[in-house]
């Protein structure tokens, strides 16, 4: 129905008007003694490496709610062109839906002028974006991919801060794997050296870090292709959970069968002629 | 980058409107239309980014048309301005759906997709306004 308190259509995009609310409802559950429920977050090790051929990056697979693991096979190597990808740590959707306006942009673009887009073009229209938000969008990304001018790794902070070096990690566990990442890294490795490097990279983030668990994601970029090798690694702790239980047909055996037809006999027949006019 | 030239254009940001208690027709609150006016509600911390997005478009604008200035000379943004005035005019009355299309096209957004274009669709809003009202606010008589 028509509101006469409405004078304007609203404006697209955030809608601020909840704040009061959920500042006054903060006070109330504190007192209370419960809390808001905590957004899902990516407590994430992830992980690049420049290689002589390409890019490879790498991911673990844990997504936690506060203290409880909300998804064990969460992909976190998001796709945003042909020859770029991209790793998210920070809340899983701002990471998810900040990557999906990225590519959309990219895709609008590669329409218009023919071409695959150039890493340097992402890593600003991310800038912006996050920059414009001032660091309410809690993602930060690893890009990396494939151009016509090379091969690249960049970092993206939630602020809009880049950083561009030939290997980085991110994410809760970002320590552990920097530390494997420092010792062993070597310029224009080859690729399987990479793929090794980045897996032991990971590996240390999910050890030593609550945050990061579950199986191993690698995706590796190169000129003439991307291999996205999901799972590369599984984790040795799966649990054996039946997922489904429903029973196959035959589960149950069938000791006896009785048929009883049933007889009916036409008693009334009445036609109605249809005006398909 | 966005941010070239900003910083000696913070002087010329807009002012923000629509902040401040509500005023009706004769320069007092009016209770009818927005409630009664609390002290507390203006001074309750809204959140940190509502101020800078309300009127980010139109900073923006200015920051882009004070380059093109400088380094165009003054006619370059009065012939964009005046190509955007004409575009704003064509367009639906205040309560229905307008494409914009004119004006988007003119400002480069039929190329790019950005949070305005997905979250809070004006042409999905739940709340309806009166028309009367809506084209009496549009035309200042309110």
């Amino acid at each position: 129905m028509a509101l006469s308190n409405v004078v304007e259509t609203p404006a697209s995009g955030f809608n601020f008007e909840n704040v009061c609310r959920n500042v006054a409802l903060e006070g109330l559950l504190q007192g209370g003694q419960t809390k808001a429920p905590k957004p899902m977050k990516t407590g994430t090790t992830i992980a690049g490496v420049l290689c002589k051929n390409g890019v490879v990056l790498g991911a673990d697979t844990r997504a936690t709610s506060g203290e409880v693991v909300a998804d064990k096979m969460c992909a976190k190597i998001h796709y945003i062109s042909p020859n770029i990808y991209c790793c998210g740590a920070g809340t899983a959707a701002d990471t998810e839906k900040t990557t999906d306006l990225l590519s959309s942009n990219l895709t609008i673009f590669s329409m218009n002028s023919g071409r695959n887009p150039r890493v340097v073009m992402a890593v600003n229209i991310l800038q912006d974006m996050l920059f414009r938000y001032r660091g309410q969008i809690g993602a930060s990304l690893i890009l990396g991919g494939v151009d016509c001018t090379g091969n690249h790794l960049y970092k993206v902070g939630p602020y809009g801060s880049i950083d561009n070096v030939p290997y980085l990690a991110m994410g809760s566990g970002d320590l552990a794997a920097l530390g494997i990442l420092e010792d062993r890294f070597k310029a224009d490795m080859e690729m399987e050296e990479a793929k090794e490097l980045v897996r032991d990279a990971i590996h240390s983030g999910i050890m030593s870090d609550l945050g990061s668990g579950n199986n191993i994601d690698i995706c590796v970029i190169t000129k003439q292709g991307v291999d996205y090798i999901r799972p590369y690694q599984e984790s040795e702790y799966k649990d054996k959970r039946q997922r489904r239980y429903k029973y196959r047909p035959g589960t149950t055996s069938i000791l006896t069968e009785k048929i009883v037809p049933l007889e009916l006999e036409v008693v009334q027949e009445t036609v109605q002629r249809m005006d398909t006019a | 980058m966005n941010t070239r030239g900003l910083r000696s254009q913070l002087k010329d940001s807009v002012p923000v409107t629509g902040m401040g208690p509500q005023v009706g027709a004769y320069g007092v609150q009016d209770t009818l239309r927005s409630g009664f006016s609390s002290v507390k509600n203006e001074l309750l911390p809204s959140h940190a980014l509502e101020l800078s997005e309300k009127n980010f478009q139109l900073n923006q604008d200015k920051i882009n048309f004070s380059n093109l200035r400088n380094i165009q000379g003054l006619h370059a943004p009065l012939k964009l301005q005046m190509e955007y005035r004409a575009a704003r005019q064509i367009q639906r009355l205040p309560f229905l759906q307008s494409s914009h299309l004119a004006l988007d096209t003119l400002k480069g957004n039929d190329e790019s997709i950005s949070f305005e274009g997905i979250l809070n669709d004006p042409a999905q809003s739940e709340m309806m306004g009166e028309p009367h009202v809506m084209v009496e606010y549009k035309l200042g008589m309110m």
